[in-house]
């Protein structure tokens, strides 16, 4: 075949051209009707087509055929279609057979097959090729040996690796560079299987480690560091010597930069200040005027990693970052760009000097540079430079895509933070992308950085609110416009001039959907409510949407008229109903409703619903229920399911009254043990408190029958008699059974709640077969004890957790006598005010109020923090408490705390929660 | 691929090497490290990749680079082909700069300059084995052109046949270049055997 050279040359040039010529055109008709050359290629035939490879003679007759085969098949995997084990089989053993042509481009796609289906095949058939590989390990082609090496690093395990290590360290240290590597590379694999094995080669990676071959070196200083990456003091011998300049290699140099910046990482010492970590420092500063790119970019972002870096360090790699800045090479762009953006996030005043090249690169090409430009200039740009920054952004920003934008958003809200005096042109900035294209999530962005520096920054707060007015003119998405008319309603009517946000308001009633005008009629509601004069003027508007075809619009409109009274002379507490928020979430809400139906289902008396009868039901705080609110897809929420719904179904305590509330379980076993047991208490709404115990049993030859709780009282006080125990009567491996006590307060000890008991489980065994489930020997079983923690039964467990529903804190307060306050003063062990507050907050088992369980900026410099608490204490009593926060260099932390309720007694006992 | 670089490691390392066409098809597609699980993660991130690169102009001379999800893209353009070469988001990008030029250029010689998708599939083999020869289990193993060329011809090994299934375009430039060479100085052993042109 090879003779088609002699034969070509002979020919004259212009004929050879010429013959060649009308072969093309020959070919391009072809060319023409077959687009891909693997086109239509189907698995099934060329699997077939696989079969010839057992044919010795086409194997060693034309060695093209059979690794166009294989092309073949490892096309149709690319293109998604996987081998089955089998069919990896069938054909990996007919591969096996091409170990007899001796064609080398043959033989290095047989490599590569291998490789490719080492991992889909099943090991105990790769390993028949370990034979030929190993002879290629021998071989005299550098080519085998490397191939070879790196097949079988892919296939073979500890025991066979022994056989063959002595080949391997050879090639670690064969003259030539791909062997080398080759070797280097498939020790690295196989570290991570026979470590052992690998870890000896030690000295053939060492002397690799110093090859002429750049590759070589990257291949063995990797190796080298996983051999002894256990061993600290080694590497960092190893690292302090190569950084004397034994590497040339830059992607070693590379590698070794990442040795030296882990090492100072890791160290907790101020490594910068000692001797070695200048070494380190200097070597990386050495490696800023590397030839190598990438060199001099590792180092430059190593330097600016480094825990505790100073300015003044940092200067050499912003220098090279800002020479790469004005690179042709957009990957050098990106690669400074990225970096210098890092340094911005903390030190911005470092990359101010690059400014000017940031600021060309506004209008890169490559967006994602020019999207880190302006992230970066944002942080570091001055005051004065900020209207100069905008006008160049306004232009740029058309150009992006949506993603982009929402970066930059995100910059210019924190620029506008930093800088309120700029609010107007930063705001304005928004503003104006308002207005055009974008999709949501840009959108959306926007609104949300206006709002939020609405908070922020209250002179920005009329002019948003217009920016925002006139946004929903003409505002595609509902949700945004419903939040912005919640927003309009809340703000608007405290503006300077209210009237003129009721034409936005009202211009949404006229135009937009059914969501957008219910939002809208609350809207003008709100403006109506607070603002008497212009109370008849909106009341005409709100009239018109009385007849709204829908059906929510019209129920808002009719209510704000009924509440805002014919004569349009409303008393406050109606227009308060059309302002606070409702006092419960509508889980609660549901929740209460559940327990008032199932408490007074059992009993004949006829009762009023109204927000006083409703039961109490523990608050959940935010955090609780936005869980819940992620898990309802896949549970229902426990919230919405009574938990003393059980309780009403037991005919024993239907003459116990009613549940006054209940507590979340309480573990009094670990929960791995043979019996898991908790406990809910059930407080009634008389003298009773009935504990409701959850049994599970978890041993599956046992079958417990009997099993009931004892209790002892741990102090002399009897506060509590136990007057009936209800016991489970069998309890199945794996199954929850109830167990319950009933315990009556002595009223003559009215003023203790509190008490703590010794819990026992006890029971008798009967020992059954886990299968079939029959009991096997004695009938009766053995009587069995098993200690629980102790149960306690805390004052706390009394408090409901309830907001005041109708009025503000403060006027609850202010409602309460002053006969029934305690006050009192407490030191407490906490070392910041959160835990002091969420200790406090549980220890009296109250709800917050006013959000007063956050801790403010201001209060964490030395101003007491107050915390505002309500609840409702057994049965119908509300208290209130209010306390101050100090924390105090010499006491610690100090609580001031004034509790108020109608009965004094009761606020003692709420003050003395705090121990 | 063995699990080999995963995570915690500090090597510099490849997570994909990616040859779409200008429909964005595959010609190529290597994923190491396990980085994108199954086969439908994996479709859907170039599908991704193509879209936000498609439109990008850049001269054939030189890379460009995206993020994408986590991740650092670096390409360049054949005629009507995209190469790309994809490491984790902190990764130098400079260094898999070096790889994809690395990967181009070894191409680039062993297939004359002819880029375009149909050369690419016409002599896939070739161009599969430059992939192995260029990064193993994610492991850089080469990125020097000359030494990655010579490596997937099988250079220096007796008894090579060469890898000839060239379009024909190829064979007249190869014919050519044969032809220059006769006349000049001769072919150096076993290098680039030219195609049999009886077809």
């Amino acid at each position: 075949m090879s003779d088609g050279l002699e034969e070509t040359s002979g020919l004259s040039l212009s004929s050879m051209v010429k013959e060649i010529q009308g072969l093309k055109d020959k070919f391009k008709r072809e060319d023409a009707d077959c687009p891909s050359p693997f086109a239509d290629l189907e698995k099934a035939t060329v699997l077939q087509e696989c079969r010839v490879f057992s044919d010795a003679k086409v194997v060693t007759e034309s060695p093209r055929k059979c690794s166009q085969l294989i092309t073949k098949l490892l096309h149709i995997v690319t293109q998604g279609d996987a081998m089955s084990s089998s069919e990896v089989t069938e054909v990996f053993f007919g591969v096996t057979k091409l170990f007899q042509s001796t064609d080398a481009s043959l033989r290095r796609m047989v490599y590569f097959f291998i490789k490719e289906v080492a991992e889909t095949c099943n090991p105990d058939d790769v390993i028949i090729v370990t034979s030929s590989l190993t002879k290629d390990m021998n071989s005299n082609e550098d080519l085998f040996r490397a191939n070879s090496i790196r097949v079988l690093a892919k296939m073979i395990d500890a025991t066979m690796l022994g056989a063959i290590e002595r080949y391997v360290k050879q090639a670690i240290v064969d003259k030539n560079a791909m062997v080398s590597s080759s070797a280097l590379v498939a020790g690295a694999h196989l570290i991570r299987g026979s470590p052992d094995v690998v870890r000896r080669w030690v000295n053939e990676v060492q002397e690799a480690l110093h090859s002429p071959s750049e590759m070589v070196q990257f291949h063995a200083l990797s190796l080298l560091y996983e051999i002894k990456q256990h061993d600290r003091l080694a590497i960092s011998k190893m690292v302090a010597q190569l950084t004397r300049g034994a590497i040339s290699s830059p992607m070693a140099t590379c590698l070794l930069i990442r040795y030296i910046t882990a090492i100072l990482k890791g160290s907790d010492v101020d490594m910068l200040a000692s001797a070695t970590g200048r070494a380190a420092y200097q070597f990386l500063e050495l490696s800023l005027r590397h030839r190598s790119e990438a060199v001099i970019y590792e180092a430059a972002k190593a330097i600016v990693s480094l825990p505790g870096v100073e300015e003044r360090d940092l200067g050499p790699a912003v220098a090279v970052l800002q020479l790469f800045l004005s690179s042709p090479k957009a990957t050098l762009r990106l690669a400074a760009m990225r970096a210098l953006c890092d340094i911005a996030i903390a030190k911005p005043a470092a990359v101010i000097k690059c400014n000017d090249d940031m600021e060309s690169l506004i209008s890169d090409s490559n967006r994602s540079i020019a999207t880190f430009a302006i992230t970066t200039l944002l942080k570091t740009g001055s005051e004065s430079s900020v209207d100069r920054l905008m006008k160049q952004i306004s232009s740029f920003m058309n150009e992006i895509a949506d993603e982009f934008k929402i970066v930059v958003v995100t910059a210019i809200r924190e620029l506008c933070l930093k800088y309120p005096l700029k609010h107007r042109v930063l705001v304005g900035f928004l503003a104006n992308f308002l207005r055009e294209e974008g999709g949501f999530d840009f959108k959306k962005a926007i609104v949300d950085a206006i709002v939020a520096l609405m908070c922020a920054i209250p002179e920005t707060k009329e002019s948003s609110l217009l920016h925002l007015c006139e946004f929903i003119e003409d505002c595609e998405f509902t949700a945004l416009s419903t939040q912005i008319l919640h927003l309009v309603g809340s703000l608007g009517p405290t503006a300077a001039a209210p009237a003129r946000y009721i034409r936005f308001v009202y211009n949404r009633v006229i135009l937009e959907n059914a969501v957008v005008r219910a939002a809208a009629v609350t809207a003008l509601t709100k403006f109506a409510a607070q603002l008497p004069t212009l109370r008849a003027s909106v009341s005409v508007l709100l009239r018109r949407s009385l007849r709204d075809e829908d059906d929510e619009v019209r129920d808002r409109a009719t209510l704000a008229l009924r509440l805002l009274g014919d004569d349009l002379v409303a008393n406050t507490t109606e227009v308060n109903l059309l302002l606070e928020p409702f006092s419960m979430s509508f889980s609660r809400l549901g929740c209460a409703l559940n327990k008032f139906n199932v408490a007074h289902g059992l009993e004949e008396e006829g009762l009023a619903l109204n927000m006083t009868t409703l039961p109490v039901v523990d608050d959940m705080g935010p955090a609780a229920s936005a869980q819940s609110a992620s898990t309802a897809i896949h549970t229902s929420s426990p919230a919405t399911e009574d938990v003393a719904t059980e309780l009403y179904k037991m005919p024993e305590f239907a003459t116990l009254g009613k549940v006054f509330r209940s507590t979340s379980p309480i573990e009094l076993t670990e929960s791995e043990t043979e019996y898991v047991v908790s406990v809910v208490k059930h407080i009634m709404d008389n003298d009773h408190v009935i504990l409701e115990f959850l049994i599970t049993n978890t041993i599956a030859d046992q079958l417990l029958v009997d099993a009931r709780i004892t209790l002892e009282s741990t102090d002399d006080d009897n506060v509590y008699t136990i007057v009936q125990s209800i016991s489970a009567a069998k309890l199945r491996c794996g199954v929850t059974t109830r167990s319950w006590l009933v315990l009556r307060r002595n009223t003559s000890e009215s003023n203790i709640f509190a008490a703590q008991f010794v819990a026992e489980l006890k029971f008798r065994v009967l020992e059954i077969d886990p299968n079939t489930a029959e009991i096997e020997g004695d009938e009766d079983g053995f009587a069995e004890e098993y200690p629980l923690e102790d149960v306690e039964i805390s004052t706390n467990d009394f408090m409901g957790k309830a907001r005041v529903a109708d009025t503000d804190f403060r006027s609850a307060w202010e409602s309460l006598d002053r006969d029934g306050e305690v006050l009192e003063k407490f030191s407490l062990q906490f070392k910041d005010l959160e835990s002091a507050v969420t200790a406090v907050t549980a220890c009296l088992g109250m709800q917050p109020e006013d959000n007063s369980q956050t801790i403010t900026d201001r209060t964490k410099a030395g101003v007491p923090h107050s915390l505002h608490l309500s609840g409702i204490f057994w049965v119908d009593v509300r208290v209130l408490v209010r306390a101050q926060l100090l924390l105090d260099e010499k006491a610690g932390c100090v609580l001031k705390m004034a509790v108020r309720s109608p009965v004094l007694q009761i606020s003692q006992i709420v003050a003395d929660c705090i121990k | 691929m063995s699990k080999f670089a995963s995570g915690d490691t500090l090597v510099p390392s490849v997570l994909a090497v990616l040859l779409l066409d200008s429909e964005g098809n595959r010609i190529i597609a290597k994923y190491y490290q396990g980085f994108l699980g199954t086969g439908l993660e994996k479709s859907k991130f170039e599908a991704k990749l193509f879209k936000k690169t498609k439109n990008t102009n850049t001269a054939r001379s030189d890379a460009d680079v995206i993020m994408l999800d986590n991740t650092i893209a670096i390409f360049r353009c054949g005629a009507d082909t995209r190469f790309y070469v994809l490491g984790s988001a902190e990764e130098n990008e400079i260094i898999l700069n070096l790889v994809l030029d690395g990967l181009f250029e070894a191409l680039n010689t062993l297939l004359r300059g002819q880029l375009e998708s149909r050369a690419l599939l016409e002599n896939l083999e070739t161009v599969m084995l430059a992939v192995d020869e260029l990064v193993d289990g994610g492991m850089i193993l080469e990125t020097d052109p000359q030494s990655i060329t010579s490596r997937v011809l099988m250079r220096g090994v007796e008894g090579t046949q060469p890898i000839t299934d060239m379009s024909m375009s190829q064979a007249i430039a190869t014919a050519k270049d044969q032809l220059f060479k006769s006349e000049y100085l001769r072919p150096h052993t076993g290098a680039l055997n030219p195609p049999p042109l009886q077809v």
